[in-house]
């Protein structure tokens, strides 16, 4: 499939693609943290957790909509405050079903399972009669537009490089979240031993509710990246669940490190072979070889080594 | 001081705990002894909240604090360090006692801990599953200390510990009590730690204390035959 280009245009070829896919990457990056924080916290499989992007994609373009229509002037800023929304209203559903649905199931992993899965036709259902089933999509302010040429044949997308720099700020503002600050520490001590952990003192119900909460706003977060590469519907997030699933699997669980590796991966290979092949045929290649490499590593490609 | 009325505790259908009574003076160090399986796991962690109890009360400074969850019980005063020390193994040293500062005003580790276990302070940074298992010990004792607890409570502190260490713990746990006037309840299956530590001894059989001298006057050999196997 690579004889009909030149090795030069192969490069390039490859960098375009790998740039486009920057949003993409930062799409699973963002999802897979949420995903997998909320799975390592309390190992409930969030079902509905595609519905909280897409929750954080409508509130996008209700932001951007409030902006085009009253506030014009300022419509380049329109994004920033779109995601603090975004994360707002993603986070704040999410400890809410913790609080009302999730926290009567633990222990029961196919309960919790099968009420998220609930939750989430619950959404996409409230997502049709509100917002109705036609799909809808944002302006990009015209700064985001264009792309930087870094050689003749190469550019770089600007709302790419913008999205993926928000996404390593999120990144690390979760690192030093979890493994610098009181509630970090509060979090891996109720993921490590929950009984002990409220022995030495520790509100676990409350570190639950808020680590719940807090997976879901960054999914909420990688809804607002979502409007830059794909518009939005009641059903778009069933197919985003699926690819992140992937990428928490095959960067282990545990590790943040694995997610954003596991991520970076699935979204370049994709995002490269699409070029070449069909997407599903894409798709198929990429799974074939996470399941590979899975049987290599049932671990995740990442995980940390400890004495017992 | 700290007191339990009435206490019971059941796995199912099966009472491990029946009906105990005990209770604890200020700045007292009482040894709860018996065998293994006689109930003395049951009875530490349903006293800090990790299992449910039947009946009864546990009364800390007048208030009642049976029907509170684990972490109220230890901002109310409680603290524990379990049998098999079950500190956080992945989490740092100081990560680890850090955790037991949760219900106080205090963020910082205190320096008095570091200077009881100095051993903890060269290794604040390591994993806490990357220490000796005297190590670990100390690190649970200080953990458990940070919340600045009135009673303390220990598990089986001794079991898989070095005896040269053992003599050692004991002296640490006497000054802990001296210097911040604190209750220790500690449970253990070997009399010699239990009569250089406590004040006064207790004996645990199949779920209830059958026998209670004082540390001048107990007579060795009786409380030895409860402990013979
Ligand atoms: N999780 C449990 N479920 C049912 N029975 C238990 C459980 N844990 C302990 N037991 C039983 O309770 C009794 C007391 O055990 P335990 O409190 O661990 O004693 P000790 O700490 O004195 O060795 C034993 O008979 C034991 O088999
Ligand atoms: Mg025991």
């Amino acid at each position: 499939m690579f004889s009909e280009y030149t090795s030069s245009e192969l490069v390039s070829i490859f960098a375009m693609q790998g740039f486009a896919g920057l949003i993409l990457f930062s799409v699973f990056v963002l999802m897979a943290l949420g995903l997998a924080i909320i799975f390592g916290q309390m190992g409930v499989i969030n079902m509905a957790h595609g519905e909280f992007m897409i929750l954080g994609a409508y509130m996008t373009y209700l932001t951007s909509n409030i902006f085009s229509n009253y506030l014009p002037g300022f419509y380049g800023i329109y994004f920033f405050i779109a995601m603090i929304v975004a994360f707002l209203a993603a986070g704040s559903l999410g400890a809410l079903m913790e609080f009302s649905i999730i926290r009567h199931l633990y222990k029961r992993p196919l309960d919790t399972l099968l009420a998220t899965w609930g939750i989430s036709l619950i959404m996409q259902q409230t997502f049709r009669s509100v917002f109705g089933a036609r799909e809808v999509g944002v302006t990009i302010p015209d700064w985001m537009m264009g792309s930087v040429p870094l050689t003749e044949m190469v550019e770089i997308p600007i709302n790419g490089i913008f999205v993926m720099c928000l996404t390593v700020v999120i990144s690390v503002s979760v690192y030093f979240l979890m493994y610098k600050s009181r509630f970090g520490g509060q979090v891996r001590a109720v993921v490590q031993n929950r009984p002990m952990a409220g022995a030495v003192g520790i509100n676990t119900e409350k570190v639950d509710r808020v680590t719940f909460g807090l997976g879901c706003g960054i999914a909420g977060v990688a809804g607002s990246a979502f409007t830059m590469i794909g518009s939005t519907g009641p059903t778009a997030g069933q197919l985003y669940i699926v690819d992140t699933f992937l990428v928490v699997v095959f960067g282990g669980a545990s590790s943040l490190l694995g997610t954003i590796a596991s991520a970076f991966t699935i979204s370049q290979a994709q995002s490269t072979m699409e070029f070449f092949l069909s997407g599903s045929m894409a798709k198929v290649l990429t799974l074939l070889t996470v399941v590979i490499i899975l049987m290599l590593r049932p671990q995740g490609l990442f995980s940390l080594k400890i004495r017992k | 001081m700290f007191s339990v009325s009435d206490y019971s505790v059941a796995y199912g259908q099966s009472t491990v705990i029946n009906n105990l009574n005990m209770q604890i003076n200020k700045n007292e160090i009482v040894a709860i002894l018996g065998r293994n399986g006689m109930g003395k796991t049951t009875l530490m962690k349903s006293l800090v909240g990790m299992i449910q109890s039947k009946s009864g009360s546990i009364k800390l400074d007048g208030n009642e604090i049976c029907n509170l969850k684990s972490h109220d019980r230890v901002s109310s005063g409680l603290a524990f360090v379990p049998q098999g020390r079950m500190i956080f193994s992945m989490m740092t040293v100081k990560e680890n006692i850090e955790t037991g500062l949760t219900t106080v005003k205090e963020k910082k580790i205190p320096q008095n801990l570091y200077e009881l276990f100095p051993v903890l302070e060269e290794m604040k940074s390591r994993r806490g599953g990357n220490l000796s298992g005297g190590q670990q010990q100390q690190l649970a004792i200080a953990r458990a200390l940070a919340s600045e607890p009135k009673v303390l409570l220990l598990d089986e502190p001794t079991e898989g510990i070095q005896p040269s260490i053992i003599h050692e713990m004991a002296r640490t746990l006497k000054k802990i009590r001296d210097e911040r006037g604190l209750s220790i309840i500690v449970s253990e299956q070997v009399l010699s730690f239990a009569l250089d530590i406590a004040d006064r001894i207790l004996v645990i059989e199949k779920g209830d204390i059958v026998r209670e001298d004082l540390r001048d006057s107990v007579d060795q050999q009786s409380v030895a035959a409860y402990l013979a196997i």
